[in-house]
């Protein structure tokens, strides 16, 4: 059985590894992809954590997280179409401003 | 999950998610991804989180990202012409840096790691899942349906032609 720990650890990498895309890349759907990779890196420190304390309560949690990550990707994704039409760009450099 | 099969499965869920940051193209990004997903399904079935682990597969990899996937191919993406570089890119590097170290010192000072709890009996089953979910988290759960009724019709609104 791996420790915690260890799940802690590649918790944090996978996380810091989503913060890096977000902020190295500039289409915004890569940038949508590394939030996802962020979200998934809680969602496995959730389910170790909820192993480790035996109880139910972090696995309920992830389901909650993956709900509201679902909701997300669809309104994004949605909102990255409409600003394509407006603008032709998913380029995040270009989409400086909020309405035009 | 024993030490050997936890290192193999980190490592490649590691690559896989660099791969979805580093690659130019959007399609192999999001195939990347497919690949992330499928391997913390493995990690969630291996912490006796089975039903997360199939939702895992089936909601992520198969809607979300197909999601993605559809909007990749509808808006016909084409790799990135100009990458990141110079200054950007360190500070990108340094904040990934900063944030690994935050969360590590955050997450593991000061803290003992005591033996894992004993299970009881049904852990992980979903059985016991929807049991918790429908007592003590019925609310948030009612308030999820709502949340996604919102989320379909902003989603329909906002993706609608003009005119």
């Amino acid at each position: 059985m791996a420790p915690l720990d260890w799940y802690l650890w590649l918790s944090a990498l996978l996380f810091s590894v989503g913060v890096f895309g977000v902020l190295s890349r500039r289409n915004v759907i890569v940038i949508f992809m590394a939030i996802e990779i962020m979200l998934n890196a809680v969602n496995l420190a959730f389910v170790a954590i909820a192993r480790h304390q035996g109880s139910m309560d972090g696995q309920v949690i992830v389901f909650f997280v993956m709900t509201v990550a679902a909701a997300e990707a669809a309104v994004g994704l949605a909102i990255i179409i409409a600003m394509f039409r407006n603008r032709e760009t998913t380029n995040a450099d270009e989409l400086a401003s909020l309405r035009w | 999950m024993s030490p050997a099969a936890f290192f193999v499965v980190a490592a490649l869920a590691v690559t896989s998610a660099l791969g979805v940051v580093l690659n130019r193209n959007p399609v192999h990004a999001a195939c990347a991804l497919v690949a992330h997903l499928f391997l913390l399904a493995v990690f969630f079935v291996g912490l006796d989180a089975q039903l997360v682990g199939v939702l895992q597969v089936i909601v992520y990899a198969g809607a979300v990202v197909v999601l993605f996937l559809f909007v990749i191919m509808l808006l016909n993406l084409q790799a990135e012409v100009r990458s990141t570089a110079g200054p950007a890119l360190v500070f990108a590097a340094a904040a990934g840096v900063v944030t690994f170290a935050v969360l590590i010192v955050a997450a593991l000072r000061g803290r003992t790691a005591g033996a894992d709890a004993a299970l009881g009996t049904g852990y992980g089953e979903t059985r016991e899942l929807a049991r918790v979910l429908f007592t003590r988290y019925a609310l948030p759960f009612e308030l999820t349906s709502l949340l996604l009724l919102v989320a379909i019709v902003g989603a329909v609104v906002l993706a609608r032609k003009k005119g």
